[in-house]
């Protein structure tokens, strides 16, 4: 019985971790049909800018909310303005290209990103856990957790709501929604097609770049935590479907929980369960769960 | 054999929609067979269960006597029938001379489960299938143009080429004519039968213009809401009252007065 | 292959083997793990001119090189020719089983899907303690044909074994590429549903594909394994993969060759990025993918044929 608690409890902080990395990936993907997996690196630089900032309050000794928001500040402003680069310096080269070259694009882009972070910060690893520190812990249930984790869960769920509630309630949301489905009729109808593209792309890295800070507390800031989070949140896409973010809520889900239950019941399958749990569901909905095949029409 | 395709009391239901209803038709070897109707009266599902890419609910279809029912599209094609699209589908990317060529070696290559690695696609009797195909389709002078950049009469043209140059014995045309201009239609039409008619194929097309189909069918079929509702010469076919209120109007004969002090 | 081509692929693996014996080892080292990986290039390279992109291909080099470590160490037979044989075997028959699953995907999902296998193995194989878990293990030395080789020559033998798997795989898909299934790529790329109305199975036709790639695969994985003498669960790792999709890019697909000599440049301009920089040399490989991605997109091998379509021009 405790067992399935803690396995429900990890599965939800893990997915609201994948969720919050994975959301960012799927919209650009929704909108621009880009993969990009220099959304490592927009993790990755939010976990380093996350650091840094702690570092900084830390040692002047600031309240911990007023810390832990001018963290989640610092990298999201991080992400503004990689976002902002990436996007007007070298995307914009290769809109309209096939879907492949992008991905190679963003690869590459991730290499050398990966070298900035040890040109900036160096190749040391760096701590980050204050904010950890001084949640504190909470009981429930006969279990102990930390009350970070608990904030991790609401932020992610604070999310879906806004992104639930932008796509569905805004000018922007509906905008986006058309781009998703139907680019070329969309600006056919006169919507600014390049402007959500570079908004849309903005919103991904910023949201990459807090998926970082938020988890720097919890993990060792060091060199290669981009690729790791990129194959993971590349895994929950594909479950969720492309470009459909209760795809990416419902993926997030679905991997977490079954990788809670791996590390607690059968922890060699740990790795496995994640991709194993992808191509099982690449099998029977070859798009993910929540996006259909286009046909074709001939 | 008596007829080159017979289909008998053919029938297809999607769910409680009956797309086509109880057709029996017979043409003999080498007829030109026009297919008229509205979109939505069943043309488009005949010939995809002549092709092999719908199976019927009900009914059975004849191929040179023998039984091709509910067959796979790859067989039909092996065993002669082909057919062309409404909207051209060739291989952008490679010349015209290669689109023929693969086509000739996917229709000469030898079977079993390595034929298509053990066959040669440049193999002498291959290119000369091409090369032939291309003269006869008059598109000789496109022979090193990539498809993509093709005019669209010459891509249509190429798309029926590929579909014949293995030789087969029925051809289904899917709207020839459609999306060319009026003034091409007639050209695109005489070069595409001439050829098809020197091979001996026996061909149905689906077309929209009457005249068109007036000019090159040796017999029309006319389709209405899943069945056919009338069979005969294009005269006989386009005179019958029903094909004209349902399908290709009719004729006004009117005179015109002048503006003026009328 | 040309006539020509087929002359300059001849005196190129002459001079090869014959220049060997003169280069000092670490060299001839470098360009036998070039030329093993120039196998797990040349499969992607089958896969690339169909439009399909694997970015796990490194399922297949993994699955040839511990096929070989544990061959070596189970059964105590090193015979290194055999042991190349059962490394393709080994992932040739991994891909036919998960051909019959990939062969229904394109495009990114192919990509996706790929990677995720490839993962897999990776999973599989760090949480094996048995296999040595990340640290791999260490490959027996292997001999030839009963002929155990000295140390100092045993590089050199390594050597001209990888460059004769080589020749003997660059020939035969040559010859595939001549063929009806090797022509149907294009067509598959850019029009799969009139390549099945002119009576041919794609799904057939990719499976072989993947197949092929998958033996091509084992046998860089095999000679890698024999010459590097160690495996572990990084061969497999989506990195690995994401170096060969990165040689192919450079390489381009318009040739067999591309696929040799995309390799060595690549190993080539690693050493140097490593040697010049340690720190930074995943900056320099990134960057040097982004300018040949924007300037050269169908690689080194375009530059070929563009100074080869000039020539034609000029007379």
């Amino acid at each position: 019985m405790l067992t399935s608690f803690a396995i429900l409890t990890d599965g939800l902080v893990y997915a609201a971790y994948l969720f919050i990395v994975a959301i960012g990936l799927t919209l650009i993907f929704g909108v621009m049909k880009i993969l990009n997996v220099a959304h490592g690196s927009f993790y990755a630089f939010g976990a380093y800018g996350a650091a840094t900032a702690v570092g900084i309050y830390a040692n002047a000794d600031w309240p911990a909310a007023l810390g832990f928001l001018f963290m989640l500040v610092l990298a999201m402003t991080i992400g503004l303005v990689m976002g902002i680069i990436l996007e007007r310096g070298l995307l914009r080269q290769v809109y309209g290209k096939d879907e492949v070259i992008t991905v190679l694009v963003t690869y590459a882009t991730f290499l050398i990103l990966e070298d900035v972070i040890v040109l900036l910060w160096g190749p040391q690893s760096y701590a980050a856990y204050q904010p950890m520190v001084s949640a504190g812990n909470i009981e429930i249930g006969g279990l102990v957790l930390s009350n970070y984790d608990i904030l991790l869960v609401a932020i992610a769920a604070a999310l879906a709501l806004l992104a639930y509630w932008s796509l569905k309630f805004t000018r922007y949301g509906w905008l986006l929604t058309t781009v998703i489905f139907d680019r070329e009729t969309a600006a056919a109808f006169g919507v600014n097609v390049t402007l959500i593209y570079t908004v849309t792309f903005i919103i991904g890295a910023v949201l990459g770049a807090l998926g970082g800070a938020v988890m720097a507390p919890k993990i060792a800031v060091t060199l290669g935590i981009g690729v790791e989070v990129i194959v993971l949140a590349f895994a929950v896409v594909a479950i969720g479907g492309m470009g459909s973010i209760e795809g990416a809520l419902v993926g997030a889900l679905i991997v977490g929980i079954c990788r809670a239950a791996a590390v607690h019941l059968v922890p060699q399958l740990e790795l496995f369960v994640i991709y194993g749990v992808m191509a099982l569901v690449l099998v029977v909905r070859p798009y993910g769960l929540f996006v259909r095949a286009q046909p074709r029409k001939i | 054999m008596s007829a080159i395709l017979a289909v008998r009391n053919l029938e297809k239901t999607f769910g409680s929609l009956v797309a086509a209803r109880d057709i029996t038709v017979s043409v003999p070897a080498e007829q030109t067979v026009g297919v008229i109707g509205a979109n939505g009266a069943g043309k488009t599902t005949f010939i995809n269960m002549i092709t092999g890419h719908l199976t019927p609910s009900k009914g059975s279809i004849w191929f040179e006597d023998k039984e091709i029912t509910g067959q796979p599209s790859r067989e039909i094609t092996r065993l002669g029938i082909s057919r062309s699209f409404q909207v051209a589908q060739v291989f952008p990317s490679l010349t015209v001379f290669e689109n023929m060529c693969i086509a000739a070696a996917i229709a000469r290559r030898r079977g079993g489960i390595f034929g298509n690695i053990v066959t040669p696609v440049h193999s002498p009797a291959a290119t000369a299938e091409a090369e032939a195909t291309i003269e006869l389709f008059q598109i000789g002078r496109y022979r090193e143009i990539i498809a993509s950049a093709l005019p669209q009469g010459v891509r249509k043209l190429l798309d029926i080429g590929m579909a014949v140059v293995g030789w087969p014995r029925l051809l289904l045309l899917d709207e020839p004519t459609s999306g060319i201009s009026i003034e091409e239609k007639f050209d695109l039409m005489k070069v595409a039968m001439s050829a098809l008619r020197s091979r001996k194929i026996t061909v149905l097309f689906v077309e929209h213009d009457m005249e068109i189909v007036t000019r090159f069918a040796d017999r029309v079929l006319a389709f209405y809401d899943g069945t056919v509702i009338a069979d005969g010469t294009p005269t006989q076919t386009l005179s019958n009252p029903q094909v004209q209120e349902l399908i290709s109007g009719v004729r006004l004969k009117t005179s015109v007065k002048k503006p003026g002090n009328a | 292959m040309s006539g020509r081509g087929q002359l300059v692929g001849g005196l190129m693996f002459l001079f090869a083997t014959a220049a060997a014996p003169l280069l000092p080892d670490w060299i001839v080292s470098l360009a036998t793990v070039a030329l093993a990986n120039a196998l797990v290039v040349l499969g992607l390279v089958v896969l690339w001119r169909a439009g399909l992109v694997s970015f796990g291909q490194a399922i297949y080099y993994c699955i040839g090189a511990y096929a070989v470590a544990l061959t070596a160490r189970w059964t105590g037979f090193r015979d290194a020719f055999a042991l190349v044989v059962i490394g393709g075997v080994a992932a040739g028959l991994v891909a036919a089983l998960i051909g019959f699953l990939l062969a229904r995907y394109r495009e990114i999902f192919f990509a996706m899907l790929s990677l995720a296998l490839s993962m897999i193995l990776y999973g599989v194989l760090v949480k094996t303690e048995s296999l040595g878990s990340t640290d791999g293990f260490s490959v027996a030395t292997p001999t030839f044909l009963g002929f155990a080789p000295h140390r100092d020559t045993l590089g050199l033998s390594l050597y001209w074994l990888t460059l004769g798997v080589d020749a003997v795989c660059a020939v035969l898909i040559s010859a595939y590429f001549r063929s009806v299934a090797g022509a149907l790529a294009a067509p598959i790329r850019d029009n799969e549903i009139r390549v099945e109305f002119l009576g041919v199975s794609v799904a057939s036709v990719v499976h072989a594909k993947v197949v092929i790639s998958g033996i091509l695969g084992g046998l860089g994985g095999a000679l890698a394994a024999l010459t590097i003498g160690h495996v572990d669960p990084n061969m497999s790792y989506w990195t690995t993969s994401g170096g060969f999709v990165f040689v192919t890019i450079l390489a381009g697909a318009s040739s067999v060759a591309a696929a040799f000599v995309g390799s060595l440049a690549y190993e080539a301009v690693r050493s140097f990025a490593f040697d010049l920089m340690p720190q930074l040399w995943q900056m320099t490989l990134g960057s040097v993918l982004l300018l040949t991605i924007l300037f050269l997109p169908n690689g080194l091998g375009s530059l070929v044929s563009r100074v080869k379509r000039r020539e034609e021009v000029k007379s």
